[in-house]
């Protein structure tokens, strides 16, 4: 019952904020948004005291094929069940004093989405699953192509055809499963237990891969992502970043691993081998980039990189690491483009040549900012550090040389991001900065709570590894062959 | 057995209310009388046997299965969803509207025959209804000239392919000695294989159906038909008639050629990977809305070859469900579509500019309908692609499913180009007004696109 309320509950949310029109929309959105995240705290505090079967929902749904409507709630997907619905309140708070045309549309389509991001992480039959990462597309389509910049036309087209692609050779994929299972249906516990001979396994592995790829994105299936962060709006940057990225990590461990783990192991070499290249490559353009936005997406890209090379590193760090680094990412990149909304809200630009010398002007701003970008170079003590430590040790368990280049995404990291945080707010006041108000209250609070949890879960990232841990070792004993 | 009657009497009354001089009640009239049929549609369901009429056993003509009562419920919604539209839509020429209504019930009894034959002759009849009915139709405004080429074009490539299909049941008569498809199925599992000319004939009445539907590369005339025809009949075309034709095109496969399978599957396989391809390809390049659903319709129509193929393992479901979201969307889209292009004046593309912020209503609806045609989740299209995918790939037919998959990713470009002028251009200040049945039908078809698309179970499987 729990379960169903968490998950529709956005969906209710979602058309009541349609229908309420636009003046008071981010507040009733917002409003609606933290009614789900306490009940995902309730069904944290009851996943702790009676563990996940308290969560398990079947019912049969279509009779040919055989799907039916399952939904779990193990800790895995609690993690980024619990992501999601705190990100989803920050991300509409930063959209407070916006002034955002047409307000009920858009909060009503990021409810939609947060609708379809729990969906996607609950969802134990592989059509429903499906179904929901395809949902999950619609609105943030129409968010970036509606509220978008102005190439947005082409590019969210790119974006959506793109991802289409990906999505439809998993479609594929999934079919062959069904039909491979002697039972026919696409219930994950089936899909599981399913024998799939090697050669099968093989090519099935490309098509999930590729969806999976192609949404994280893995280098060279990266290439709308630049340009579609820089054209959506805020907020739809943070939801494309913060969350639904995920989606693809997640599916990684949730249904490529255990399903054909020996197309994992034959074919992972090779995928962690493009993760490492793009980590190397992302970091470098970083560097190059002037424009703060397109900079985000470049460092954002290098971290998923690490994040998909240590879950086929095939070992429990490596997983583990994933798992953290997918929260403390998200946490993190929401942070980012949160501050680089302040910026672009004040002066107008995000070229770094034109910005400088913000922090005497905003210095509530400055702090909060610096945290965050040392959150996002993983310094200790803040999130980033452990999830990459966890996931720089599982790369390292799996293949020295490969680590090596893989740390490599520290160092630049801290090149990149540094450089562009003296280049933004120290110095000279840059020419678009004649003045620079400090935050306001609702960019306030939605830092600050930011800022706290990224300190939190770096002193103490025990509760997400714990959470998480059991459904890994179950996952990993499937995998490894 | 009686639907038939029954709708050919509706259809009669319609040109009796001409004399009678009840106009205003004929649409009401047809949709009670639509409403009525349904049902006794409805009521065949339990009674699937032999056809007995007046002490005569009919059943080497017609036979009223499962099938047939699922494929005619469809067809009688289509029509009632056509019927609501059609009111608004001849209000400039009343004297006429009484005989254009009747031959559009006329080309629903084609439509039914097309479901429920049994004997080459019947499907012969019921192809030459249909489609005698549409070259008047598609010529109905006179004093339009791009009407009356359509009208023409139609029937001068229309009449060719029936002369085709003539001769090929000519041949199938000569060798097998029967119209009957039992007797003909017999035939062709025995010594089909060895006479060639049962295969030239069973190839020449491939071909014809081929023609019928618009597949590639029988399609030439379908866009210029499409465009030209008025836009009910357009519509009409594009939904109950194609879909009457893939349900006479699967029994005349499944009831009578399944012997010499082999044979015709090569063929089709060729013709479906054309129609998927070159359907969405050419659609591409299209700026007229209704020659981009024709090409539309050319590439759903290579998806439904694919059940076509997969006849051994009993695809009828798929394509029934296949028909029944693909009539939805058309039609819902079609419903958005007429009163834009009256407003308008234009029927390309660029009509649609600017929908989104003057109707965010109307513009929503068209985007579901053209989501659904794209294939998207949770919308029917999506699981009517899913099961015609599904059912080729278990009859091995692999590699022609990715290439299906492929081509539906092209045909998202074109769906939503509709989509994006509606969203991101601004266009003229012309006042876009939906009467009421017009918004009902829209809502009707958009609430059953978005229901079938989550409780599947109400039509797949069924048959």
């Amino acid at each position: 019952m729990m379960t169903i309320l968490l998950l529709f509950f956005p969906l209710v949310a979602s058309l009541a904020v349609l229908l309420g029109g636009s003046k008071l929309a981010a507040q009733l959105a917002l409003g609606l948004a933290v009614v789900e995240l306490a009940i995902t705290g309730y069904a944290v505090s009851v996943f702790q005291s009676s563990g996940p079967e308290a969560f398990y929902v079947f019912h049969s749904w279509i009779e040919s094929p055989k799907v039916s409507f399952h939904l779990g709630l193990d800790g895995l997907s609690l993690v980024m069940v619990m992501l999601t619905n705190f990100l989803i309140p920050i991300i509409i708070l930063s959209a407070f004093k916006r002034d955002t045309p047409h307000a009920s549309g858009y909060f009503s389509l990021i409810l939609l989405m947060q609708f379809a991001l729990v969906g996607v992480f609950m969802a134990m039959d592989g059509l429903l699953y499906y179904i929901f990462w395809e949902l999950a597309l619609i609105p943030i389509y129409f968010i970036a192509l509606r509220w978008g910049g102005k190439d947005r036309v082409a590019i969210t087209l790119k974006f959506f055809i793109y991802t289409l692609a990906g999505s439809l050779l998993m479609l594929f994929g999934f079919i062959m499963l069904y039909w491979y299972n002697p039972d026919h249906s696409f219930d994950i516990r089936e899909l599981y237990r399913v024998y799939i001979t090697d050669g099968n396994q093989s090519w099935l592995f490309w098509m999930f891969f590729l969806a999976f790829a192609i949404k994280i994105p893995i280098v060279p299936f990266h290439t709308w992502q630049a340009d579609t962060y820089r054209e959506s709006p805020t907020q739809g940057t943070m939801l494309l970043s913060g969350i639904m990225l995920k989606m693809g990590t997640y599916s990684l461990i949730r249904w490529l691993l255990p399903i054909l783990p020996m197309g994992v192991n034959k074919w992972g070499p090779l995928a962690i081998t493009l993760c490492v290249i793009g980590i190397v490559y992302a970091s470098i353009i970083a560097i190059k980039q002037q424009n703060l936005k397109n900079l985000l997406a470049y460092s954002s890209l290098a971290h998923v990189g690490l994040i998909a090379g240590g879950i086929f590193a095939l070992n429990i760090q490596g997983l583990q690491g994933s798992v953290v680094q997918m929260v403390a990412h998200g946490v993190n990149v929401v942070g980012l483009f949160f501050c680089a909304d302040i910026i672009f809200n004040r002066t107008n630009t995000n070229e770094t040549n034109e910005l400088g010398g913000i922090r005497n002007l905003a210095p509530q701003f400055s702090t909060m900012f610096m945290v965050i970008v040392l959150g996002s170079v993983a310094l200790p003590l803040t999130n980033g550090f452990i999830g990459e430590f966890l996931l720089l040790y599982g790369v390292y368990e799996y293949n020295t040389w490969l680590s090596v280049f893989a740390g490599l995404t520290i160092i630049l990291g801290a090149v990149y991001m540094l450089r562009m945080y003296k280049k933004v707010m120290l110095g000279d006041a840059g020419i678009r900065v004649p003045e620079f108000p400090d935050l306001y209250w609702n960019e306030k609070l939605a830092l600050g709570i930011l800022v706290i949890v990224i300190i939190a879960m770096g002193v103490y990232p025990k509760p997400i590894l714990d959470m998480a841990e059991p459904v890994l070792q179950t996952i990993l004993h499937k995998t490894i062959i | 057995m009686y639907t038939l009657i029954y709708t050919c009497g509706l259809g009669l009354l319609c040109l009796v209310a001409e004399i009678l001089n009840l106009r205003k009640l004929l649409i009401p009239v047809i949709l009670a009388g639509l409403a009525a049929i349904f049902f006794v549609n409805y009521m065949d369901w339990q009674m699937a046997g032999p056809v007995i009429l007046g002490g005569i056993d009919m059943s080497h003509m017609l036979q009223v299965d499962h099938f047939a009562v699922a494929f005619n419920a469809i067809l009688i919604g289509a029509a009632a969803l056509l019927f609501t539209l059609s009111g608004n839509f001849y209000k400039d020429e009343p004297q006429h509207l009484s005989d254009y209504l009747a031959i559009l019930i006329f080309i629903l009894c084609g439509a039914m025959v097309l479901t429920s034959f049994t004997s080459l002759v019947m499907l012969f009849l019921g192809i030459e209804i249909v489609s005698i009915s549409l070259y008047i139709m598609a010529g109905s405004r006179k004093f339009d000239i791009r009407s009356n080429e359509a009208g023409f074009k139609y029937f001068l490539m229309g009449s060719f392919a029936s002369a085709i299909l003539l001769f090929g049941i000519a041949l199938i008569y000569g060798s097998a000695g029967s119209f009957e498809l039992p007797k003909i199925a017999a035939y062709a599992a025995a010594s089909g294989m060895a006479n060639p000319m049962f295969l030239v004939g069973s190839l020449l009445m491939v071909v014809a159906l081929l023609f019928k539907v618009a597949a590639v590369p029988f399609h030439f005339w379908s866009p210029d038909v499409y465009e030209g025809s008025p836009s009910l009949v357009t519509t009409m075309m594009a939904t109950l008639v194609k879909i009457s034709f893939f349900a006479a095109f699967y029994k005349l496969m499944s009831g009578g050629l399944l012997g010499i399978d082999g044979y015709t599957s090569d063929i089709l396989v060729l013709v479906a990977a054309a129609t998927m391809i070159i359907g969405n390809l050419v659609a591409l390049t299209q700026d007229n809305f209704k020659r981009l659903l024709a090409y539309s319709g050319i590439s759903h129509a290579g998806y439904m070859l694919l059940a076509i193929l997969s006849i051994k393992t009993n695809s009828s479901s798929a394509l029934f469900f296949y028909g029944a979201s693909y009539m939805l969307a058309t039609i819902g889209a079609f419903a958005v579509a007429i009163p834009v292009f009256n407003a308008t004046g234009k029927e390309t593309i660029d009509a649609f500019d600017g929908l989104g912020r003057k109707k965010p209503m109307l513009a929503g609806l068209l985007t579901m309908s053209m989501l659904s045609l794209a294939g998207i989740p949770p919308l029917a299209g999506f699981l009517g692609k899913y099961y015609i995918f599904s059912e080729a790939i278990k009859n091995g037919y692999v590699v022609l499913t990715v290439l299906a998959v492929l081509a539906s990713i092209v045909g998202v470009y074109y769906y939503f180009k509709v989509i994006l002028a509606m969203y991101t251009k601004h266009g003229d200040e012309s006042d876009v007004r939906p009467t009421m049945l017009y918004t009902l039908v829209m809502l009707i078809c958009v609430g059953l696109s978005l229901l079938l698309g989550v409780w599947p179970g109400g039509l797949m499987g069924i048959i």
